[in-house]
């Protein structure tokens, strides 16, 4: 019988079994960050456990809060700093250095085709997209993943997701994954791997694979997973050049951990993008999903692009088509927060940071956010944000406020009019 | 072993996240006590009030999806920190569902029909779980009954190590 793709992920990391159900893993990446990680370092110390598995498989990150912003943030970003040093953590990415930990670590080329990776964070489903099995855990996963390197997980089972047609111009990855959980509701790929495959995802960059496999959690699943094949070896080849003498070697050994054709899935659901539209959320969960034009004419207060979803120079570049040589709408607040440093500096050598300028908005350093409310920001009772992000939570971006989620395509198009907006109108 | 019995509060809705349980402005406490007062801050439901209706509780009934949204263990601490330590709803997020028995608590499914007529029993329900027989027992104004769940042998581990840490620090 053939497997799957997490079903060979799960085979080669193998530590134990202990329950028919439930399957320890051997992990190769453990990410941390300063909201999560620095209680499960104080617990650790507490038991007198403050050790780490092994110090190159483990990246650190300050980005949700950063710089600090009052002494309960500079206390959490100490803790994670000072551990760093003392367990000679070398991948560690602080101020000047640091940027959005989903959009960061891929950029870095630390994770590969058939890794396990873990992070206290549930959009760690993002790195799927590079053919990984990547989940969000709690900080007591955390800690036993620091610790000994392992985590456990129930045997996945695994929806295939096929993904057919062609976008159209003006809809993008953030559309098609908006409309998959519309479908699918918030539970419905809980316990589940949502394996995306079809022309479109074979068609689509690393960057709208990785906003795919981002929202994967919000429709409940552990992780996303897409197939990795030449787009996935060109995104990586400056860091795996030296393991393969060609890309097209890079690219056939990646099949290995491609699901077999005989492979049993749990269930297949097929959708047909050529006709979707743009996509927003209008309530507080994110299956609550509509089409742009139906929603024409809500009134926004802020327009926030950036996060782990969205925050990547592909999705900047989108924005920038709308927002070139245009300013924004009378009362309307634009943020922009280039997810990493690095997508920073490229849209500034391509003149994209001048045309969100030019527009009106204020560029942030890379950073969570407006996201989840925690710094800059935050939203007023009664306050409307059009955002790139992936929860629309109550009180999320603030107490009292409404986030309506779509793609950074769209986002502009609220920015430009102060209303949501189709994005196609004006391309 | 933590203790699995005690006064139910009720929280009829599916899909409740854990921004609901625990805001993420929180999330900057560096200790589980902290958290106490917090709990089920932002949840807004009928009548509800998280002071008065968390303070006697010890058990939770609660519909599908329960946890869902963000990783964090707070969902699980603050209810711990309230001395709630069993969930018992139709289902829950995976992460949320993990992070119970991580910390040796009980998360526990049961069937729709068998939710619905726990909170058929009154408004005055108190639950006790036997994890030997696999049963809980419910008692209100308007009656009693028991029901039966599914634990496995892993989660069983989990709950009489005291959670996950101490499990894996002894056998890895
Ligand atoms: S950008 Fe938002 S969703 Fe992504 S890691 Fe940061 S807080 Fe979480």
């Amino acid at each position: 019988m053939g497997k799957t793709t997490a079903e060979k992920i799960f085979a080669a990391h193998r530590r134990d079994n202990p329950s028919g159900e439930n399957v320890v893993l051997d992990l190769d990446v453990v990410m941390c960050h300063e909201i999560t990680t620095p209680i499960a370092i104080n617990d650790l110390q507490e038991r007198g456990l403050d050790r780490v598995f092994d110090p190159s498989k483990i990246k650190v990150v300050i980005d949700h809060v950063t710089p600090s912003k009052d002494s309960k943030t500079a206390t959490q970003a100490k803790i994670l700093r000072e551990w760093a040093q003392r367990q000679n953590i070398k991948d560690f990415f602080d101020v000047g250095a640091n940027g959005v930990c989903h959009a960061l670590f891929p950029e870095k080329g630390f994770i590969r085709p058939g890794n396990t990776v873990i992070m206290g964070d549930s959009h760690t489903c993002t790195h799927g997209a590079f053919g990984a099995f990547a989940a969000g855990v709690g900080t007591t996963d955390l800690e036993v993943g620091i610790l000994k390197g392992v985590c456990s997980f129930r045997l996945p089972a695994t929806m295939k997701v096929n993904i057919e047609g062609s976008l159209a111009d003006g809809v993008y990855a953030k559309d098609v994954i908006l409309k998959i959980i519309k479908e699918l509701t918030v539970n419905g790929a809980t316990d589940r791997v949502m394996e995306f495959v079809g022309p479109v995802v074979d068609e689509m960059t690393m960057e709208s694979r990785m906003t795919l496999c981002n929202m994967a959690i919000e429709a409940g699943a552990t992780c996303g997973i897409c197939r990795p094949d030449k787009v996935t070896a060109e995104y990586l080849w400056p860091f795996i050049s030296g393991d393969y003498t060609t890309i097209d070697e890079a690219v056939a050994d990646f099949s290995k951990w491609h699901s077999d054709p005989d492979a049993v899935y749990d269930s297949e659901i097929t959708f047909d993008v050529s006709d979707l539209v743009p996509q927003a959320t209008y309530g507080f969960k994110p299956d609550e999903v509509k089409d742009i034009p139906a929603m024409d004419g809500t009134l926004v207060n802020q327009v926030y692009i950036g996060s782990c979803t969205n925050g990547r120079i592909e999705d900047l570049r989108e924005a920038a088509r709308i927002l070139a040589g245009k300013t924004l709408a009378p009362g309307v607040r634009g943020i922009l927060a280039p997810a990493t440093p690095l997508v920073y500096n490229t849209a500034m050598a391509e003149g994209i940071i001048q045309i969100f300028m030019a527009a009106g908005f204020c560029v942030t350093n890379p950073t969570c956010g407006a996201c989840l409310g925690m710094s800059n920001g935050v939203l007023a009772e009664g306050e409307v944000c059009a955002s790139t992000t992936n929860r629309n939570f109550n009180g999320r971006m603030g107490k009292g406020g409404m986030v309506h989620l779509m793609s950074p395509l769209s986002a502009a198009a609220a920015a430009v009019t102060g209303t949501i907006s189709d994005p196609r109108q004006m391309l | 072993m933590k203790t699995f019995k005690g006064s139910v509060l009720f929280l009829d809705r599916s899909d409740i996240n854990t921004d609901e349980i625990i805001p993420a402005k929180y999330l900057t406490e560096n200790s589980k006590l902290d958290l106490k007062p917090f709990i089920l801050e932002d949840l807004k439901l009928p009548g509800f009030d998280p002071e008065r209706d968390t303070a006697k509780a010890q058990v939770i009934v609660t519909r599908a999806n329960f946890g869902c949204g963000s990783s964090r263990e707070h969902a699980v601490w603050v209810f711990e920190v309230n001395d709630i330590n069993v969930v018992i709803g139709e289902s829950f997020a995976r992460i949320f569902r993990q992070n119970m028995f991580n910390c040796g608590m009980l998360a526990l499914e049961l069937p729709a029909a068998d939710i619905d007529a726990i909170m058929a029993l009154g408004s005055q329900v108190a639950i006790a779980v036997d994890l030997d027989s696999s049963s809980l027992t419910a008692k209100g104004e308007k009656g009693e009954a028991t029901f039966s769940f599914e634990l496995n042998s892993f989660d069983r581990d989990l709950v009489a190590s005291g959670g996950w840490l101490a499990y894996a620090d002894k056998k890895y």
